[in-house]
C-alpha cells in the first residue's frame, strides 16, 4: 500500500518506520528541514520537506494514488485540514487523523475524517487502568458501533455483594460477559452470585458507563 | 445583528469597530489579550480571551445565538476548522472565511464554505494598479 504519513515527530517517525517494515510504500511530509535530515539519516529516503495540508505539495507526493493518508501532527486543526484536503481534492479512500484535544473527536467524524485516534484519551485510559481504586476501566472500543468492552471491580461495600445477577437492574444495551473471581473467569447467568472484589468484563454504550457502574458498585 | 469574530489581529480588530460603530452586537476572541490593544477605546462589544476552534469558547461568544461568524486568524487551518464548527455544529447562518492559501481557499469553497483568499484579492487589486 502507498501510504503518506503527515508530521515527522516521534508519532510520525515510529509509525512510518513500522509501515515500512510490514513492506508499504511511505513517504513522510516534514515542514522542518533539521527534523527531514534526521528522519532521511534513519529511514532513508522516505520523507519531502513540505506542508501536508497544501494542495500542491500533495499533488506533488502523487496523494491520488495514495490508499491510505494519516495526519499525525500536534495541532489538530493542522490534521483536520489535511485529511479533508486529501480527502476531498485527492479522493484517498482512508484517512486518519490523530487528535490531541479529545473534544475534537466528534468533530472530525461528523466533517467527513474517516478514523480519529485521540492520544490524549489513549494516555489517559491506560493511566486510570493502573489507578487500583478507579471504579471503571475501558478495555476496548468497539469498531463501527458506539459500543464499548469496560471492567468493573464490585467493591466489598456494594450493595450487589452477595446478590444473584437476575436481581440486578443493568441499564439497557449493557451486557455483562465476563465475570473473573477468586475461582477464576467465568461467563456469569441469572444464578451467578456477585462476589466482592470480583472483575466483570461488560459490553455497553458509552452514555449508560455511569449507570453501570452505579449499578455495580453502589 | 449579533457577530462573533475569531483573530483579534488588524483586520479583525478594524471589522469588530466598523460593525460596532454600525450598531452591531461583537463578541471578538482571542488567544492573546494583548491582541484587544487594537480595539478602539470606545469600543462597545465584548473581547474575549480564548481559542475560536474549542465549541466551549464559542459558546462563550455566545456563538448560539450569533447570526454571523468571522474566522481571521493569522492561520489558515484555524480559521478553516473554526468556520467548520460554527456552520456545522452551532449552526450559524452567515460564516465567513480568511484562507491566505488561494488553493485551499477553492477547495474549501467548493466544500460550500464562505471564503476569502487575501492573497488572491490582493495581488489582483496590485495587478489592477500597475497595469490597469
Amino acid at each position: 500500500m502507498y501510504i503518506i504519513v503527515v508530521g515527522g515527530g516521534k508519532v510520525g517517525y515510529y509509525l512510518s518506520q513500522a509501515l515500512l517494515s510490514e513492506g508499504h510504500e511511505v513517504l513522510i511530509l516534514e515542514k522542518d528541514a533539521a527534523r527531514c535530515g534526521a528522519i532521511c539519516e534513519q529511514l532513508g529516503s522516505v520523507v519531502v520537506r513540505g506542508d501536508g495540508c497544501e494542495a500542491r505539495t500533495l499533488a506533488e507526493v502523487g496523494t491520488e494514488r495514495a490508499d491510505m493518508f494519516i495526519a499525525v501532527t500536534d495541532e489538530d486543526e493542522d490534521n483536520l485540514v489535511a485529511c479533508q484536503v486529501a480527502k476531498h481534492k485527492f479522493k484517498v479512500q482512508r484517512t486518519i487523523a490523530r487528535i490531541n484535544n479529545p473534544k475534537n473527536e466528534a468533530l472530525f467524524k461528523k466533517l467527513g475524517i474517516d478514523v480519529t485516534v485521540s492520544s490524549t484519551n489513549l494516555i489517559l485510559e491506560h493511566i486510570q487502568e493502573e489507578v487500583p481504586t478507579h471504579p471503571l476501566v475501558h478495555l476496548l472500543t468497539l469498531k463501527g458501533g458506539d459500543l464499548e468492552i469496560v471492567e468493573v471491580k464490585i467493591p466489598p461495600d456494594s450493595s450487589v455483594v452477595g446478590k444473584r445477577m437476575r436481581q440486578i437492574v443493568f441499564p439497557p444495551d449493557s451486557v455483562i460477559c465476563l465475570m473473573i473471581g477468586k475461582w477464576g473467569p467465568k461467563v456469569p447467568t441469572g444464578d451467578t452470585i456477585l462476589e466482592a472484589d470480583a472483575q466483570v468484563v461488560a459490553v455497553t454504550r458509552p452514555e449508560a458507563e455511569g449507570a453501570l457502574r452505579a449499578a455495580l458498585t453502589e | 445583528m449579533n457577530v462573533v469574530i475569531m483573530g483579534c489581529g488588524r483586520v479583525g480588530a478594524q471589522l469588530a469597530a466598523l460593525l460596532d460603530e454600525d450598531g452591531h452586537k461583537v463578541a471578538i476572541l482571542d488567544t492573546d489579550t494583548y491582541s484587544f490593544r487594537r480595539l478602539p477605546a470606545a469600543f462597545k462589544g465584548t473581547p474575549l480571551v480564548g481559542d475560536g476552534t474549542d465549541g466551549d469558547y464559542l459558546k462563550k461568544a455566545g456563538i448560539e445565538e450569533a447570526d454571523a461568524f468571522v474566522a481571521v486568524t493569522q492561520g489558515d487551518n484555524r480559521n478553516v476548522m473554526a468556520a467548520q464548527v460554527a456552520k456545522h455544529v452551532f449552526n450559524v447562518p452567515k460564516v465567513v472565511c480568511r484562507i491566505y492559501d488561494p488553493l485551499r481557499e477553492e477547495l474549501y469553497k467548493t466544500l460550500g464554505l464562505e471564503t476569502i483568499s487575501p492573497t488572491k484579492v490582493g495581488a489582483q487589486l496590485l495587478r489592477d494598479k500597475l497595469v490597469g
